[in-house]
């Protein structure tokens, strides 16, 4: 049994928390005490019905608001898959919430309500989905019930969707009609749509393939923690040098040659070892660590490749940034410190190419600064070499985050389009 | 070896929980792992030995002691703990009452549940830990649902939920200025069935109250407590003998048992993935309280 991760974006009205309550009940993920504590709520704010959003809504605000603000996560399982699910706002003031969450996606559900069709919210949450480079696209039309199961308006609305997706880098999309309330082509296949001959919601989430959407070519291992036992009782673990990390791409086996950088040294894998085991091989998302052939001097923030495939290793970055904080908004000459992999590097903004107005994908050149949510094309300066891939690529290898340096809070995030 | 190079849902779970204890260990000066002894902070342990070795853990392991707890759950608390040459750090909630820093409470549902805030606060000062792991799990409870992995706290241990840190692919803020920390929860992303499944395939030891045995208790607010010298029982409380295990390990004043015949792992995993009741609403009288009781008490710095 594997994991999927997987983004839903809408609001309230698009019938969201009653599809991911339904995902839940269904797989019996939600237990009787949190749906008897929901209906009491409901019941006692006078609400008509169980509102399932207060089973995802957590916090005090958004309770006494009825909005989602900050990412939630929940957990189901079916015997073929582990989900998490994370539950974002739709709402245009919570898109840095919406991009955390998406960041870590295989893949995102985008609700449309098909009373509506595409609302420039729809269109919005699809343009997020691709800038974080979420691989796979669910388009829910949702409330078919209310359309009485029209295969027209599923069509019209695919169609639409569909021509503006061309403006989009969209590797898999697939459209499903659905009713979140009664149940319509989301765990089952619906009875009311025989027209529609693919696959519910949940079928498709369970067989879906997202091995290959992880890069097991170009070998990337950001040395995090090196070990040093220290243990000089045991001559075995005295000259031990173990460098820890996550694999962010490709396979590395023992025997491999494999080249440092910054020092541009190569050198051999001797073993490698998950939780002190010997493994075969070793490939994302795996925690090792790595044993060499010759004593390099290598610390935290180097990274691991093979001599023929290396990332660059740039001082000046391209790419696309959110900006995620409205005490100050982002300009070129900000100074931020700046996070890739398992290094932490100073910057510089040079240029700030446009800003993209996220509803209609329209550039605006004249830009001056970027405010809060607000999303643009940057270049920056680097103090010290990050060895970055485009985002495109790896998204670890290709993926920043910018912190503020003198309140230390995280306050964009940055897509590597291209680094020198 | 496989050669679809796919991971099942514990070895990635594992993957994502050592990263980032591996990345708190490089970033902060003062670590240190809140231990318990109850399956959680077991199975953060046991993941903490994997990511250092063959080193030891290089951060000492804390435990915030009520005063109020199972004597099975010490006793493995002291063992494991000398089994991995750790230092164990022991901050006592009777200590912070006798110095007059925190006010036992009083009547039948008295708990020292919320003093050990103050304590563990306390604690946090004198040893100017600045990171410090916590075995909470997202699918535990609403609010906890929303908190992020390293989840930042101000200079009073408070949370500040509206206002979190954005957190994007597997890279942390780990920044913060004297005085501040950062409670780090490695284990987010698991499942109850997920620790019990771990647990099972690790082979972990784990305190015996979490198997069925017979005991002592009686009924409150639908929790079956356990006859302890902490509580007060009313007369309308009557002792009876039932065939209990733990499903959470906390104090025993406000922890509740399950009905259970289960006697091996495998027979607690068959339970669990068959129970409709959450194992906070099932045993903890502590969440009962009100709607964001947990929201509440983590904003003021509870765990």
């Amino acid at each position: 049994m594997d994991i999927l991760r997987f983004a839903t974006a809408g609001s309230v009205d698009d019938g969201k928390s009653t599809l991911i309550g339904r995902l839940l009940f269904d797989s019996k993920a939600i237990f009787e005490d949190q749906l008897a504590a929901v209906e009491r709520t409901s019941r006692d704010r006078g609400e008509e019905g169980t509102n399932l959003a207060l089973l995802t809504d957590g916090l005090r605000a958004e309770r006494e608001q009825g909005i989602t603000i900050d990412v939630a996560y929940r957990y189901f399982a079916t015997p073929r898959r582990k989900f998490i699910i994370a539950d974002t706002p739709g709402h245009i003031q919570y898109t840095r919430n919406m991009v955390t969450g998406a960041s870590t996606a295989d893949l995102a559900i985008v609700l449309v309500d098909a009373r509506n069709g595409l609302t420039e919210q729809s269109r919005r949450h699809a343009f997020l989905t691709t800038l974080l480079r979420v691989p796979h696209l669910v388009l829910a039309v949702n409330k078919m019930d209310l359309v009485g199961y029209d295969q027209q308006v599923f069509e019209q609305i695919s169609a639409e969707f569909t021509k503006f997706a061309a403006k989009l880098e969209i590797p898999d999309l697939t459209f499903i009609p659905i009713s979140a309330l009664h149940g319509d082509n989301v765990v089952e296949r619906s009875a009311n749509m025989p027209w529609y001959d693919g696959p519910s919601l949940l079928h498709h989430l369970e067989h879906l393939h997202i091995a290959s959407d992880r890069n097991l070519i170009d070998v990337r291992f950001p040395v995090q923690y090196v070990i040093r036992p220290h243990a000089s009782s045991d001559p075995e673990l005295h000259d031990y040098r173990g460098y820890a990390g996550q694999v962010a791409g490709g396979v590395l086996k023992p025997g491999d040659e494999v080249l440092h950088l910054p020092s541009g040294f190569t050198t051999r894998i001797r073993a490698i070892e998950a939780a002190g085991e010997n493994v075969a091989e070793a490939f994302p998302p795996m925690s090792v660590t790595l044993l060499l052939d010759d004593d390099v001097d290598i610390s935290r923030g180097d990274l691991i490749c093979r001599p023929n495939n290396r990332p660059s290793a740039a001082q000046d970055i391209e790419g696309m940034v959110c900006w995620m904080t409205a005490d100050r908004p982002l300009a070129p000459r900000a100074r931020l410190i700046v996070k890739h992999t398992t290094r932490t590097v100073k910057g510089i903004v040079t240029d700030l190419h446009y800003r993209i107005d996220v509803n209609t994908l329209h550039r605006d050149e004249s830009a001056a600064s970027l405010g809060l949510n607000e999303i643009g094309r940057v270049r920056m300066r680097l103090t010290q070499p990050v060895f970055a891939d485009p985002y495109a690529r790896n998204r670890l290898t290709g993926g920043m985050i910018l912190i503020d340096e003198a309140t230390n809070t995280t306050v964009g995030t940055v897509m590597i389009t291209e680094a020198r | 070896m496989r050669s679809d190079y796919l991971l099942s849902q514990l070895d990635v779970l594992e993957a994502e929980s050592i990263h980032i204890m591996r990345e708190v260990a490089a970033e902060f000066e003062r670590p240190a792992l809140l231990f318990s002894g109850g399956k959680d902070s077991i199975v953060m342990l046991g993941l903490a030995e994997k990511a250092f070795r063959p080193a030891n853990i290089p951060f000492p392991v804390m435990h915030v002691d009520t005063g109020h707890n199972f004597s099975e759950v010490i006793d493995f608390r002291d063992r494991r703990v000398a089994q991995l040459s750790v230092r164990l750090v022991v901050a006592s909630v009777q200590e912070s009452i006798d110095q007059g820093r925190a006010v036992e409470e009083t009547g039948r549902w008295a708990s020292r549940n919320r003093l050990q805030t103050v304590t563990l606060l306390d604690a946090i000062e004198e040893h100017r830990f600045d990171a410090l792991f916590g075995g909470a799990r997202r699918d535990e409870e609403k609010a906890r649902a929303k908190e992020r992995v390293f989840s930042f706290r101000d200079e009073f241990g408070q949370w500040d939920p509206k206002n979190q840190r954005p957190e994007l692919w597997n890279l942390y803020n780990t920044r913060i200025r004297r005085g501040e920390h950062i409670r780090v929860f490695p284990l987010s992303n698991w499942t109850e069935l997920d620790i019990w499944a771990y647990i099972e395939r690790e082979e972990l030891e784990i305190p015996s109250i979490y198997y069925a045995h017979e005991r002592q208790v009686f009924e409150r607010d639908a929790i079956l407590l356990a006859d302890n010298p902490f509580v007060q029982r009313g007369e309308d409380e009557p002792l009876f003998t039932a065939t209990v295990r733990y499903r959470t390990v906390g104090d025993m004043t406000c922890t509740g048992a399950v009905e259970s015949t289960a006697k091996s792992v495998a027979e607690v995993i068959a339970e669990v993935a068959a129970t409709r009741i959450t194992e906070r609403g099932q045993t903890r009288a502590d969440d009962r309280t009100s709607e964001a009781a947990m929201e509440d008490r983590k904003r003021e710095g509870y765990f």
